[in-house]
């Protein structure tokens, strides 16, 4: 658990981050999202000590931040940034293996550990591993750059728009691989980004920040169905919201008894999915299985009452 | 064999038939020489004083690097930036000062032979080097330098793992600059005593004897053009690796 403790970074006068707090549950996902200078990055490099607050503290699992070391403490939580910023003269292996060996780990331990990594990241190692960083596309520098945060396998994840300078199918299917390996590993994950698509799709929780300050910390269906402020519901975007919420909605919720005629979709798609396939075949309902067999229906009316009053800001 | 490469083994075998076998090229500077006069310069072997220009220039810069590297360093610091605006004077000052008059000052103090020269060389070896190491450590990719803040090494970790390896091509550039300047100065040295090949060459002057003005500049020359060959060749092995994102100067 991480204790966010009214932190506040003054530069020049003016407060970056203005006394924020929150808490983030041990295993789960936390987005950060924000426009552009809503101090996003620097509430993140507070955690880690890149840059100290001017008041206010962090607790990690009920420590002080600021009882370590600071390099002691950022060989803990794992760090990645936009644009890498791997090391352009070592290889993938010894990039992946960096903060392992700070940590004094076994050779060929770390070489397991960078060769599962990889793997992971669907990068062969026979191919990658002595590759330079220059030799690699930017999907993949990227992957290394998160690849090298989850060495040492860290609790706790900070990450600066991991994705942002990625095409929208890598980026997708880096999001996916992200939250496979958070839900199979367990870790606590802190991400900033600025696209509120990205944090609904990543986050357990968004925290949205403006001008410095939190402005609402909840689950992506909290932050759709009811912003905090008008800030929040235009991150959001009106016209989207509803298919938004949709998307965060599995279609086990809704599932009723009944047949229907066409091809069934699964219970785990989302609510989005299966109105997308309503309207696409020109069905009102349609047959819903799990794990091969049917075990009922959703009908578009369901659908529909799911998406009802999220309309208009509040 | 590349093109380049065979010129490469052109100016090797050049070289060293000059150095080993300079009576091989009596036909080639006979010309040059006043009628009578002696056409391959004999007083001394040309590869004793071949070896000890090298050596001269070779202590000189290795002392200008250590110092000019270890000065970048400290200026780059948080703690040594102040000392930034005095350090470059210093550096200036080394290099605006003719060489000849290094000489001339430091001969009263350490007498003939090859101090004063590598006292000379030291001095103007100094700027090339400082600048470039300084630029190469102040402009390091910034998402580079995070990470390695973030992923929690040392400022001694940083310097030695990070820093100094991605400024080492930029480095490198600085030392061939000041390598290439130092083995045509060390050449006026001979006018102070220090056994450099310019002693050919003033012997030539002297009695008027092209030809072994000749023989001493063709030979520096070569020096010259092949130790710049060879730092070229390895800043572009290590830029390479760097995947070409800097440019050096
Ligand atoms: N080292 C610094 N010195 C002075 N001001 C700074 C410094 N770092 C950040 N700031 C200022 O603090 C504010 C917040 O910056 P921050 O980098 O946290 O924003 P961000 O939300 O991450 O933005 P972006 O999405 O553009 O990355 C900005 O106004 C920025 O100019
Ligand atoms: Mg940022």
């Amino acid at each position: 658990m991480i204790e966010i403790d009214n932190i506040t970074k003054v530069y020049d006068g003016r407060a970056a981050v203005d006394s924020v707090s929150m808490t983030i549950e041990s295993a789960t996902i936390t987005a950060i999202v924000g426009t552009s200078g809503s101090g996003k990055s620097t509430l993140l490099r507070m955690i880690n000590r890149l840059v100290e607050p001017t008041s206010g503290e962090v607790r990690i699992n009920g420590e002080l931040t600021t009882d370590l070391e600071k390099n002691a403490l950022r060989r803990r939580i794992g760090y990645a940034i936009q644009g890498h910023g791997l090391f352009p003269h070592h290889t993938v292996a010894r990039n992946i293996g960096a903060v392992p060996q700070l940590l004094g780990w076994s050779k060929d331990k770390i070489s397991d550990r960078i060769n599962e990594l990889l793997n992971l990241f669907s990068m062969p190692p026979e191919e990658f591993r002595d590759r330079y960083p220059a030799e690699l596309s930017g999907g993949q520098q990227q992957r290394v750059g998160v690849a090298r945060a989850l060495a040492s396998r860290p609790d706790l994840l900070l990450m600066d728009e991991p994705f942002g300078a990625l095409d929208p199918i890598i980026r997708t299917r880096a999001q996916a691989d992200l939250h496979r390996i958070q839900r199979t590993l367990g870790s606590t994950i802190l991400l900033v980004t600025h696209d509120m698509e990205e944090a609904i799709q990543l986050g357990d929780q968004v925290a949205v920040m403006d001008q410095g300050r939190l402005v609402q910390h909840g689950t992506p269906a909290d932050i759709i169905t009811s912003p905090a402020t008008r800030f929040v519901a235009e991150m959001v975007g009106g016209v989207d919201r509803p298919l938004r919420l949709l998307s965060l909605l599995p279609l086990s919720e809704i599932v009723e008894a009944g047949e229907a005629e066409g091809p069934p979709i699964n219970d785990q798609a989302s609510l989005r999915d299966a109105l997308s396939v309503c309207l696409g075949s020109g069905r009102n309902t349609l047959p819903v299985e799990r794990d091969g067999a049917l075990i009922g229906r959703v009908t578009l009316e369901a659908i529909r009452s799911r998406a009802e009053g999220t309309h208009e800001p509040r | 064999m590349s093109r380049a490469n065979i010129l490469r083994v052109i100016v090797v075998c050049l070289l060293l038939t000059l150095v080993l076998q300079p009576e091989w090229f009596e036909p080639v500077f006979a010309p040059f020489s006043p009628s009578g006069a002696p056409v391959i310069y004999t007083r001394a072997s040309l590869l004793s004083l071949s070896l000890s220009h090298l050596g001269i220039v070779a202590l000189a810069s290795v002392a200008a690097i250590i110092v000019a590297v270890l000065l970048a360093i400290l200026v780059t610091r948080p703690r040594g930036q102040a000392f930034l605006p005095l350090s470059r004077t210093i550096a200036n000052m080394g290099q605006t000062f003719p060489p000849v008059a290094v000489l001339a000052l430091a001969v009263p103090m350490l007498g003939f032979g090859a101090g004063p020269t590598l006292v000379a060389l030291f001095l103007y070896g100094i700027l090339p080097i400082f600048e470039n190491t300084m630029t190469g450590l102040s402009t390091l990719p910034p998402a580079t330098m995070e990470a390695a803040r973030g992923i929690g090494l040392s400022r001694r970790q940083r310097l030695l793992q990070v820093e100094l390896p991605l400024a080492l091509p930029l480095i490198l550039t600085g030392i061939r600059l000041s390598v290439v300047i130092a083995i045509g100065t060390a050449t006026i040295g001979s006018t102070v005593a220090a056994r450099t090949l310019g002693e050919v060459i003033i012997a030539g002057l002297l009695t008027n004897n092209t030809s072994y003005v000749l023989q001493g500049g063709i030979i520096v020359g070569l020096f010259a053009i092949l130790i710049y060959d060879v730092l070229t060749q390895l800043e572009a092995h290590f830029q390479k690796r760097l995947g070409g994102s800097r440019t050096t100067v």
